[in-house]
């Protein structure tokens, strides 16, 4: 049945705590949710100061998994406790960096567990008024969250004076309709508020001002899918699940030249050479490996010899890449890597959203550059000039997209120089009749 | 003229929002699903529900890429030829389709039934090479498959 095909991974590896309801039948119904410690987490929560909350949050190790990795009870504990504007908390559930299909099984086989973590960030920040807003071509999922949501409402707890608790909190479901800056935290504000999703200049940070003005935490759909089963079972526990300062486990999604492609739960800091050989059975048809992407499109990628490396943000970081949003793309020894460069400048190029100029031009000459330099039309000062370029986006745009742009682009100009050389002097692509494909 | 259903659907979801105009985005995409397109009656009808002027909404529809002003064929074949989908084959895909359908990159087919589109990453990368048709993913995708894909649209 078309939208109900999300590959899921399967190993004995895996250490299941936001996917560990997935395979029960009905997985999305409330009853099934309650008969496997569902709401069991906000029960608990809302006998809790907030701030006993954000502090068991903030203790877990948490971090953001919508790709900057901020420790997430950080974050909520600057939203001020006082204010005059009503407070909101926001789901990202935009889902677009290339590479990444994570927040889509949480939804679909799980929607009840993301519901009770806006609710107790909800509670943690004292808001009232909680908004998850979805891609738009995530129709289906926004139908199975809306589902999930009445069920909650009808089971007391969404609404008016929860569980006997006092405390008031609504939720409801908003649709984009195709735009990647959207996922940007105050772009995705403005759309929110039926503007063009044009990024707001920080400070002020959306904790402070956010949605209509008022302080506004915005998490990422696993980010608080996490956070009952921290509630339930202590910041320790969680903690330990993973590397220092990174808490827990985190879904990451394995494509491109794999044998076993798919999502799987692993603990923060998995080493990635085992992600590839054990947990991915491999490079497909027994090739070599030439290149990973370890976070999603906006990750600077890692050479074959880089992957002795624990996959948590610090660990990435000290390597000069980032762990992002949990895309991790296996590339073999047959990939052009110009192609590659060439098509995820298609992307910024596509998606920038033209406010600052660094961003909207840079793109749209490293797009242009690089696919006519794939296509054999490269002039020998190319290479450098698209590097200078790159350059001279990072650091330089309004919105961290324009580094999302660069970031990729330097390493692979700068890594894989010698491929540049090699269709300068070829005047044509070397790798276009080793590749091969499925289709 | 919009349907009963689709004014029902308009109330509900501006009753969401504190502020009206927030719901100007849905209500264009809910629209846009009954209608075909942005048309200039839905343009007028989501400027007087969400109290801005008509101007405000074109500049709005401008921005995203999913809404348009012009319709596209019934059944809209978006193929992802981003990286994960492109190192799995999408570029063949995307041809097997434009050879099967007998359209290019953003064209419809004359009796307005198909159109096709490159897109890109739709949230199905553990899936490529993947495509959307309407709403509806189709994953893993490979020329068997494909055909079996058109061949059932064509029968509807
Ligand atoms: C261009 C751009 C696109 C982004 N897209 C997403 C996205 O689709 N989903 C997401 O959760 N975060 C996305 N982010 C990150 C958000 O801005 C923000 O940091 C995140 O939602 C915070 O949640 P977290 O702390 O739980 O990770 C994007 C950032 C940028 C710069
Ligand atoms: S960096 Fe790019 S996406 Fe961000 S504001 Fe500037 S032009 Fe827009
Ligand atoms: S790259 Fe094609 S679905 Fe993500």
């Amino acid at each position: 049945m078309p939208g109900y095909n999300n590959p899921m991974g399967n190993s004995p590896l895996e250490v299941k705590v936001i996917s560990k309801r997935f395979g029960l039948p009905d997985s999305t119904s409330l009853k099934t949710y309650v008969e496997n410690e569902g709401y069991e987490a906000l029960k608990k929560a809302l006998a809790m100061t907030p701030d006993d909350v954000i502090n068991v949050v903030k203790n877990s190790g948490l971090r953001g998994r919508g790709g900057a990795g901020f420790n997430t009870g950080m974050k909520w504990s600057f939203v001020p406790k006082q204010s005059a504007k009503p407070k909101y908390v926001v789901c990202n559930a935009d889902e677009s960096e290339p590479g990444t299909c994570k927040d889509r099984p949480l939804m679909e086989y799980d929607p009840h567990q993301l519901i009770e973590g806006i609710i107790i960030a909800g509670h943690a920040i004292q808001s009232h008024q909680g908004f998850i807003y979805v891609r738009g071509e995530y129709r289906y999922l926004l139908d199975i969250v809306d589902r999930a949501l009445s069920e909650a409402y009808s089971g007391g707890y969404l609404g008016k004076n929860i569980l006997g608790s006092g405390f008031d909190f609504d939720i409801c479901t908003h649709t984009g309709a195709g735009a990647y800056e959207c996922g940007e935290e105050t772009a995705l504000l403005n759309s929110l508020e039926g503007l063009r999703g044009y990024p707001r200049i920080k400070p002020p940070f959306p904790a402070v001002v956010g949605l209509y003005g008022g302080p506004t935490v915005i998490n990422n759909v696993e980010t608080l899918s996490n956070v009952p089963h921290i509630i339930l079972k202590g910041a320790e526990w969680y903690a330990q699940l993973g590397s220092p300062k990174n808490g827990g486990t985190r879904l990451f999604c394995l494509s491109g030249h794999i044998n076993r492609p798919g999502i799987y739960e692993l603990p923060m800091g998995f080493p990635l050479r085992r992600m590839i050989e054990e947990i991915g059975g491999g490079v497909r048809g027994g090739k070599k490996l030439k290149a990973v992407i370890p976070g999603g499109s906006s990750c600077p990628v890692l050479l074959a010899n880089e992957i002795d490396v624990n996959m948590d943000y610090d660990s990435v970081a000290k390597i000069g890449s980032m762990l992002g949003s949990g895309g991790v793309v296996i590339m073999d020894e047959d990939t052009c890597m110009v192609k590659v460069m060439g098509r995820i400048m298609h992307f910024y190029a596509h998606e920038s959203c033209g406010w600052c100029i660094p961003c909207r031009e840079g793109t749209s000459w490293l797009n242009y550059m690089i696919k006519r330099f794939h296509g054999g039309g490269a002039l020998p000062d190319d290479a450098d000039t698209a590097l200078d370029v790159s350059y001279n986006i990072l650091g330089k745009t309004l919105c961290p997209l324009g580094d999302a742009a660069a970031m990729p682009a330097i390493s692979i100009l700068k890594k894989f120089r010698g491929e540049f050389d090699e269709h300068l002097k070829l005047g044509s692509c070397p790798y276009e009749k080793k590749a091969v494909s499925v289709a | 003229m919009l349907s009963e259903a689709l004014h029902k659907k308009f109330d509900q979801l501006i009753a969401r929002y504190p502020l009206k105009r927030s719901a100007m985005v849905p209500l264009l995409l809910y629209a846009q699903d009954e209608v075909g397109c942005v048309s200039e009656e839905v343009i007028a009808e989501v400027a007087r529900r969400v109290d801005v002027r008509p101007i405000e909404v074109i500049e709005v529809i401008g921005y995203y890429s999913m809404l348009r002003r012009k319709p596209l064929g019934k059944y809209n074949f978006q193929v992802c030829t981003n990286i994960s989908c492109m190192l799995r084959g999408a570029d063949d895909v995307f041809e097997h389709c434009s050879n099967k359908l007998g359209i290019k990159h953003k064209q419809t087919t004359a009796d307005g039934r198909f159109s096709l589109e490159e897109v890109e990453c739709l949230g199905a990368c553990c899936g490529a090479p993947a495509m959307q048709v309407n709403y509806d993913f189709y994953e893993n995708l490979t020329p068997a498959k494909i055909d079996e894909v058109i061949n059932e649209y064509k029968k509807k």
